[in-house]
């Protein structure tokens, strides 16, 4: 028997202190979740440090991939928000950008032996994270909406050009839509990252048991690894994915707010 | 033991941990780590925001500026140069077509000169030629009487003498003379 164990599928995603802080009584320590958050800002600012160090005319390697980034998400808003899109722009490119480096960086592989304090943790596996982030889109969608439109902004509940009796059953409908979209934005994003993890540690768990068993039962350790091969595969497809769509719908939802009043 | 029984007891090791971590509850759903998590991802996510907006977007956004602006400049100038070749080239053109017309005009007037001159010169010697010609034609009719009389003063001698051998008496010559003009008249 070789001593090996594989950690259950929900420890990697345990919230665990490196420095204790609190401030005025609440707990704000610096976590395993802080860190990799830290990590994955640190990583995206020394990226486009390097790549806006000398911005070239004829750019290199590093400056072309941050303007095809930045062309993508310029892109995007202009087409979905139009021109009243442009100010929201770096706040969508930090959340597009944000999203997609915390998913990577949860992808990387722990060092084996290192403690679980500074294990590959994802902050997008946890719902409040992404509840937070969804939070402030809505908070935008909101204040913007009711700033711009003024109470025209309700105009978004009832599309005009209905029979008056639709509104009857339109106007519940689109309330209940508008009022799920933060948790369907939060969720969306959580359950992905928490599911893609979970498959994988569960993968990796069937390998180190069955590694563990010895003999020549280790020889069936072969398919699970093969398995969480290809989810780690596809999990690199979810985590640009689940960015872009959080980029996506929240463009989608400024525009409602921006032109709340046409509808 | 069969290879199945390990099979199944991995399964269950891995499912054991899962159910350990099942009732220790789920870790998202610990309120205790929340304002940790909020307070980081504000951190991180408000220096990240600033940054992008105050440094790397304009940065980026400015280089990408820049160049569409060189090259639309670019683009200007190369067709305010083509458009200098055009006017150079028409330019061209309009000189060579003007210098052509102008030598034609030359050539025309050359020949018009020439054509008059010829035509002058021919009118002179022309009047000159009718000029002698009809002297030559005056002289020949003067010529031509001048012998017709003298024919006819010959006949008549003839005749005189003729009529003086015949009949021995000279007619006087204007009878003579008389008789030939009829005699000329009638043939």
């Amino acid at each position: 028997m070789i001593d090996i164990r594989a950690a259950g599928p929900m420890e990697q995603f345990e919230i665990l202190p490196i420095i204790a802080l609190d401030f005025a009584g609440v707990d704000i320590s610096f976590t395993n979740s802080s860190l990799w958050m830290v990590i994955a800002t640190s990583a995206i600012v020394l990226f486009f440090f390097l790549a806006t160090r000398r911005a070239a005319l004829i750019p290199g390697r590093v400056q072309s991939a941050v303007e095809v980034l930045y062309e993508f998400v310029s892109d995007l808003v202009r087409d979905t928000i139009g021109a009243d899109g442009r100010k929201f722009f770096p706040y969508v490119f930090t959340l597009f950008i944000f999203i997609l480096a915390a998913n990577l960086f949860g992808l990387v592989p722990s060092i084996p032996g290192t403690p679980a304090e500074i294990h590959t943790f994802t902050p997008t596996s946890h719902l409040i994270v992404t509840l937070a982030l969804a939070m402030v889109t809505i908070s935008i969608v909101l204040i913007y909406g009711f700033w711009k439109n003024g109470l025209k902004f309700f105009k978004l509940f009832a599309p005009s050009g209905l029979p008056i009796y639709m509104y009857a059953l339109i106007v519940p409908i689109e309330i209940i839509s508008f009022l799920s979209r933060p948790i369907s934005l939060a969720v969306r994003l959580f359950a992905n990252m928490f599911a893609g993890h979970i498959i994988l540690k569960l993968f990796a768990g069937f390998v180190v048991s069955l590694l563990s068993a010895g003999g020549a039962v280790m020889l069936f350790g072969i398919a699970p690894f093969l398995g969480a091969v290809a989810v780690t595969a596809l999990e690199f497809l979810v985590a640009a994915l689940q960015a872009y769509v959080f980029a996506v719908l929240t463009c989608i939802y400024l525009s409602d707010a921006a032109h709340a009043a046409d509808h | 033991m069969s290879i199945f029984t390990l099979i199944t007891s991995a399964a269950e090791t891995a499912a054991a941990h899962g159910d350990e971590a099942a009732s220790a509850g789920l870790p998202q759903l610990d309120p205790s780590s929340w304002p940790s998590q909020l307070f980081w991802l504000t951190f991180t996510f408000g220096i990240l925001y600033a940054l992008m907006h105050t440094k790397f977007l304009p940065a980026i956004g400015g280089a990408i500026e820049e160049r569409r602006d060189r090259i639309a400049d670019d683009l200007d100038k190369a067709s305010e140069f083509k458009r200098e070749a055009d006017d150079a080239e028409n330019a061209y053109n309009q000189a060579l077509a003007d210098a052509k017309a102008k030598a034609q005009g030359i050539a025309a007037e050359t020949r018009a000169e020439v054509d008059k001159d010829i035509a002058e010169m021919q009118a002179g010697t022309d009047a000159a030629l009718e000029q002698q010609v009809a002297a030559a034609e005056a002289r020949i009719t003067g010529m031509k009487a001048d012998a017709a009389a003298k024919v006819r003063e010959a006949a008549a001698e003839t005749a005189r003498a003729i009529v003086e051998t015949l009949i021995d008496e000279a007619p006087t010559s204007d009878a003579a003379a008389k008789a030939v003009s009829t005699v000329s008249n009638a043939s």
